[in-house]
This record gives C-alpha cells, structure tokens and sequence, in this order.
C-alpha cells in the first residue's frame, strides 16, 4: 500500500481501525480530539461501536464494560482527561482485561495548556491508578512508528491481559507525515475464555468478571498471577532504536519527540566529531534495561532529555546506578526543546568535566532561567 | 388412602443462585433479587443475561443472581453497561445500583445513560441511606432523617435536599420506561414485578433506557425491626417517593403484557 | 540533506495549507518529510505558522530554531522569522502587506508582491501559492510541476475550477528570484 500523509491523531485511530477496533469510547479533549473525530464517523461507517460519552469517566468505563465482552476496544485522551479515567484503569487493571489506551499528552498540571508535553510518564509508566499493576507503555516517535505500535498494541494487550498505552505527546498527535497503512483485519469472531458474552454464548458455563479479592490471600495470588505474567511481558516485548552507537563514548537518552529532537543533535554533534549516539526507548515499560545497562558499561556520561522535568530520568539513574555521570535537560510546560538546546548539553557532556555530585536535576535546574 | 400429588407451588428461580446472601435479616434486597430472577425466567432470557453489579450492599449480586455479571466502580454501572449493550446489543443488560451509587456518584452516568436512550434496564434501590458503609446520609435521604453523618437529622439548609431519581430521569427525552414502585407489602411487591416485566420487555424490543426504582428498607441501619421498618416506610418515604409511572413512552404505554 | 521551511502569516492566508502541499508533494517524490502546525492559544491570535521538513533520510526534530528557509506573508512573521533564519538561507515576503524590507545581509530575500498578482488573477487566496512559486524558484528542493500535482490531488474536488488559476500563481511567483539583500 502506498504512503500517505496522515496526522497523527487520524492515523492512529485508523491503525485502530485495520487492527480489528470493535468499540471507541471518548471524549473531546485538545489535542487528541481528531482522534474521537475520525473514529465517530469511521467506526459507524463500519457498523462498528462509537459513542461520545459524558466525561472520561463514562468513556473508560464503557471501556471496561466493552472489555469484558472480549471485544478489541479503545479509548484516546489527554493528560488531564487521564486522570480522570484513573480509576477505571486501575479497575480494568484488575480485572485483566485487554485495552487499548491513547494518551496524547499536554502541558500541566491541573489545566496546564493544549501545547506537547511528556509530563504524564509518571503517571502512565509508573501507575497513576490505586493498586499494584502494569500497564505495557509504548512510545512512538513518528506517525509511522505511531501507525505500527497502535496495529500491535491490540496483540499486545490480549495477549498478557494488559493495558497497552501509546504515549505520545500533543505534537505528534497533531503533526503530518507521510505514513502506510497496515491491512484491514478481520474482526474478531472467537473470544477467550474469560469473556463475558451472556450462556448463551457459553452454554453451562456462568461467567463473572471483577477485581473484587475479599479474601486477602485471594487478592495476593491474583497480584503474584499478574506480577508473573507482566516478568514475560519484561522478558519478551522490549524495544528500543539505536543510534550512532557503535562507537559512542557519550549517549542520549530521549523518547517520543524529545528523542527526535535528540537525533536531530545527535547528528550534528556528530558533525562536530563528538562521539555521541542516541537511545530511545520505545517501550517506556517494560523499559529497555538490559541495553542501557550494557551502554553504562561502556560509555563515559549520559544525558536523558525529556519534555518534563525529568520523570524518565529516575529509570535511566536507577538502571546507571553511579556507574556513569548522568545528566539531564528538559523544557516544560508545553515546550518541545530545540535541536540546538540538546547539541549545546552535548557539548557541555562531551568537553566538561563530569560530576557524580548531587542530581542532575538540581544541576539542570541551576542553568534554567529564573523569570520570578 | 388416597396418595396426594405434590405440586411444586413457589421454588428458588433459576436466574437464582442456590446460596445464603450476606443481606441483614429482612432487608428488602432479597425480595428485589428474587423478583427479577423471577421474570428472567419466565421470559427466558437468563441465557441473554448480562449483570452489572454496583458498589454497595449490592456489591455482591453476582454472586447470587445465577447468570454472566460484571462488577462495576462506585457509579459507573451504567456506563459499562453502555460498553457491553454497543458489542453485544442482542444480550440483555441490566445494572443493580443503590441510591449512593447512582443517585450520587453515578449521577452523570445515569443521567446520560438514559440521556442516550441506552438500551438497558437499571434496577434502583432507594433506601434513603448508604447501607454498606454503615448508614450515612445518602442523596435520598429524607429531611430530618437521622443517620450516621447526619447525626441531629437532614438539615436541609446546610445538608440539602433529597434527589428524586425517577422524576428526574423521567424528564430525558430518552428515557422510555421510569417508574417508582415499593417492595414494602405483598400488593406493592406485585406491582412492582409488574414493571420489572415491562422493563425487561422494553429492553427486548429495543425500545430504549428504561429504570426501576423500588423503594427499600435498611432495618440495621435505620435501628428498626423489619416490620418497623415497612411501616416506617410506608409512611415516612412513600409520601416524598410517590409511587407511580413517571415516564412511559406512548409505545411502551400500548405493550400488552 | 535536509531542508526546512517555516511559513507563517495570518490565519486565512492559506499557510497551513501551503505547508502540506509542499509535505504531499515531498512524500509522492519519495522523500521524507514532515508537518508540523503550531497549534495552540496562539492559533486565535490571527497568526499561523507551520514548519515543513524535506529530506533524504529519517527526520529527526521536526521543530528548528533556525530554518533554511521561511516564507512571511505578514510583518510579525518578517520580524518573528527574518533573525532565525539560518546564515544562507532564503527569506520570501510578501511585498504585498509587509511594509519594510529585510535587513540581514547573510541571508537571501526574494520580495514577492504575492497579494496584488493574486488579486490580478482573481482571487487574493490564491497568494500562498505565490509565494511557494517564489520559494522553489529560489531553491528547488521540489519542481513546480510536483506541486501543481499534489494541488490536483489534494484540493478539495469543489476548488478544482481553481486548479488552473492556482498552477498561473505558482508561475508567476516562480519569477520572483531573490537577491543578496
């Protein structure tokens, strides 16, 4: 099929579309709102499920309802509608049953604004929900990569009973490129053993699906059940891109944009002979520790660059552990950094000398401007 | 001697697991339960049957209605049975909900629910408390009503008023069958059976959102007997809860059932 | 080799518009490309500006500070653009509505009175087609011909009695050959 050039949000939702999506249900948040768009008139066009629900409330909770039946369903929001839809996260989380969740992310907290940010990491990567569990996040950095992920994610999700997160932020939800359009699938016809579809559908057999455990021991066995099964979703599903890394003796660390924008220095600092590669990770979680442990190994600093102040970073330092200078820059607040800002800490990590001192944070921090 | 036949007059209905509830002695919880596994079985539908379950006493209707369930967050009931119903529109879908789950938390989700003209049924317990936790005010709960986080009585100038589910619903375009109906005597609970069988029917015939709510008592936390507390309801909610059909849509209003 | 263009103006000007040919025209040339609005508050302060990316391998940032080229079809966008652009690059401006001329001596600058040839061929909308005339004639990263293509294609089927016209704006801005400032 040949390349077209698609917004990101549209391609998404239509990666969706040919990854056999039975059910949206969402509501209208900038900038992921071309997403809801697209699918309310893609999916009935399809004589598929859409509805715009009253709130994030509803909308992941029509999530949840529709997941329980086994069906492939979705929903798409932005970082304050996410937390919203916190609490029915953390109870499809743990009633292990499969979605599939866009979180375009903006400037915060609280209201923030509509511009890119990756200020929702925490929240996503590390939980944001009540309650022990994981959720599969992915990362990409073009519509392509945005087009490919979005077409797995379903897999993904049904196959370790896991929410599947694509994480991006607003600009790549709201950028074009030239993008191919996987194959429509067929929809699903056959559903796992645990769907609740009504006896009629499994004659004799009563179905319940909750994330009631009364019983303490009961509840324990169900984490350590899904604890076992997120070790091979670590074993199994992680990814990453590499650059320029064969000979690298300094490396950045960037996902999504921020680790375009990297590239982007990446290449001219290599312009300028410094001996630096980029990895980005693609998976945020599970994240790609052993290849950044491997990297640790060889290299003389890191720099984790991030559209936040710095969330990823405490997984690059807890992986690192002292063994390399780490340090850090980030813009905030809906500012994407420029190329030109990265090269400059490139230099900065590649001619000055390196401190294991205090948190690159902190050190970060004291080369910010103050404005009040 | 002549030998009688046995006739099995009044059993368990299928639609109903065999087990001991966690109910309070003379709650009425068991009577709403019963009756819609009642109809269930009499329309046949309980291979259909898709149940949401709330957050509440009624936390646990999965465990005794004998058919597929799901668990729903506190309020969120009808939205995930908005989610199933748009994959599955040939089950038949009905949520459980106190009046803390839906006439509070869940007041957006209902309210919307039957906003759409969402195929599906809600069964709604009005007992003027919250049950499960203990007792505490709940929307429903009446003026000068005493409870546990109303301790000196519902003082309406700082505590509000109580929220009227099925007058409000009744106003939605959308909703198609709203009705209040009482499970405090044998004649209210007939009625009351009544409505969940054309609930139920409107729901198969696809004619939209339809409610029931049943006005029940809550002997343990109210501090009363069971037979105080039909009294009390009777005499204290029926008059703020009227009995009545508050929407029927002209179609709903011509099935013959 | 990568280049990157900024076009900014007013919103109605067409200029998010003129971006994506460009990005249609970049992808059916088989190269990369990529498209980026600003979007945002200041999308309803009557400015527009989109950033546009033509190379010949993965795309890395597609935001710049200093882009190669940029093409101002109003005075903000000349004083916004005109001291970003890179050393040797090439400035387009509306001669038309933008009452003074560029400054920089680095710098390239084709002064196009996009706005009049427009409206003696019709129809002022059709300036940013002017003005992209002028840009490809100054730096050819993409043909004339590849742009009139993607119009044909990406037009709205109702605009299409324009096609005509708009291909007559891509020429005459094409005339336009810029001068050392």
């Amino acid at each position: 099929m040949a390349r077209e050039l698609w917004k990101g949000n549209n391609a998404i939702a239509e990666a969706a579309v040919r990854a056999g999506l039975q059910a949206y249900f969402g509501y209208p948040i900038t900038p992921q709102t071309e997403l809801l768009e697209y699918l309310s008139a893609r999916m009935p066009e399809l004589g598929r499920a859409f509805v715009q629900a009253e709130s994030e409330l509803g909308a992941i909770n029509m999530v949840y309802g529709a997941a329980c039946t086994g069906a492939r369903v979705m929903t798409s929001s932005s970082s304050p509608g996410i937390s919203l839809m916190m609490e029915g996260i953390s109870y499809i989380a743990g009633t292990e049953v499969p979605i599939v969740l866009v979180d375009v992310m903006r400037g915060g907290p609280g209201l923030g604004n509509i511009a890119p940010a990756q200020s929702d990491y925490n929240q996503i990567v590390h939980g944001g929900g009540h309650g022990d569990y994981n959720a599969i996040v992915l990362a990409p950095a073009s519509i392509q990569e945005s087009v490919d992920l979005t077409y797995e994610a379903f897999d993904l999700a049904e196959k370790y009973r896991a929410i599947t997160v694509i994480l991006i932020d607003g600009s790549i939800g709201q950028m074009m490129e030239p993008a191919e359009m996987p194959p429509m699938r067929p929809l699903k016809t056959e559903y796992p053993d645990w769907a609740v579809r009504g006896m009629v559908e499994h004659p004799g057999e009563r179905r319940v699906l909750s994330s009631i455990y009364l019983d303490p021991p009961d509840e324990e066995a169900a984490n350590l059940r899904m604890l076992r099964r997120w070790q091979q979703v670590e074993a199994n599903e992680v990814r990453f891109k590499g650059y320029y890394l064969e000979d690298a003796r300094f490396v950045v660390v960037g996902f999504g944009s921020a680790g375009r924008v990297a590239l982007s220095a990446v290449r001219a600092a290599r312009a300028e002979g410094i001996p630096v590669g980029l990895l980005r990770p693609i998976t945020l979680k599970p994240f790609p520790v052993k290849a950044l442990d491997e990297l640790a190994q060889r290299v003389e600093g890191i720099l984790v660059v991030e559209m936040n102040s710095g969330q990823m970073l405490e997984d690059v330092r807890r992986v690192v552990g002292g063994r390399v200078p780490v340090e850090f820059y980030g813009r905030l607040g809906g500012i994407i950094p420029m190329p030109d800002e990265v090269l400059e800490e490139i230099r900065r990590l590649s001619r000055e000398p390196l401190t294991q001192d205090g948190h690159p944070r902190d050190r970060w921090l004291a080369r910010m401007p103050r404005s009040n | 001697m002549v030998m009688l036949d046995e006739v099995v007059v009044y059993q368990r209905p299928q639609s109903l697991e065999e087990c001991a509830t966690h109910y309070c002695p003379g709650c009425t919880h068991g009577v709403a339960h019963r009756l819609i596994a009642e109809v269930i079985d009499e329309m046949g539908l309980r291979e259909r049957m898709i149940g949401v379950a709330s957050v509440g006493c009624s936390v646990f209707a999965y465990n005794y209605f004998d058919f597929d369930f799901v668990q729903a967050p506190h309020g969120r009931a009808p939205a995930m049975a908005t989610g199933i119903k748009r994959v599955l529109p040939d089950r038949i879908v009905m949520t459980y909900q106190g009046d803390g789950d839906m006439a509070s938390i869940g007041m957006g989700e209902i309210v919307h629910a039957a906003a759409r003209g969402e195929n599906i049924t809600v069964f709604f317990l009005n007992n003027a408390n919250y049950g499960m936790t203990g007792g505490q005010m709940a929307p429903t709960t009446l003026p000068g009503q005493q409870t546990t986080s109303s301790p000196k009585g519902r003082d309406v100038e700082t505590q509000g008023y109580p929220v009227r589910a099925s007058e409000l619903l009744a106003t939605l375009e959308g909703a198609s069958y709203v009705v209040r109906r009482s499970l405090h005597d044998p004649k209210n609970i007939r009625m009351a059976k009544k409505a969940i069988r054309t609930a139920f029917e409107v729901q198969v015939r696809g004619l939209g959102f339809s409610m029931i709510e049943l006005l029940s008592i809550c002997p343990t936390n109210w501090g009363m007997t069971p037979v105080q507390s039909l009294h009390w309801l009777e005499e204290h909610m029926i008059p703020y809860y009227p009995i009545g059909d508050y929407k029927v849509h002209p179609i709903v209003a011509e099935l013959k059932i | 080799m990568q280049t990157e263009i900024i076009i900014a103006g007013f919103g109605g000007q067409g200029i998010l518009f003129a971006g994506q040919l460009l990005a249609y025209a970049a992808m059916d040339n088989g190269l990369e490309t990529t498209w980026i609005p600003s979007y945002g508050p200041e999308m309803r302060g009557g400015t527009a500006n989109c950033t546009v990316i033509i190379a010949d391998e993965e795309i890395g940032s597609p935001v710049v500070r200093n882009p190669q080229v940029a093409i101002v079809m109003n005075r903000p966008s000349l004083d916004k653009y005109e001291p970003l652009v890179k050393p040797g690059g090439l400035l387009v401006v509306n001669s038309s509505i933008i009452d003074r001329t560029p400054e920089r001596k680095d710098i390239q600058a084709a002064l196009v009175p996009a706005n009049d040839i427009a409206e003696q061929l019709g129809d002022r909308r059709m300036a940013n087609m002017v003005m992209l005339g002028a840009f490809l004639a100054n730096l050819p990263v993409l043909s004339i011909e590849a742009i009139e293509k993607a119009l044909q294609e990406h037009l709205p089927e109702r605009h299409h009695k324009l096609l005509p016209k708009n291909y007559q704006a891509l020429r005459e801005g094409a005339r336009y050959l810029a001068e050392k400032v």
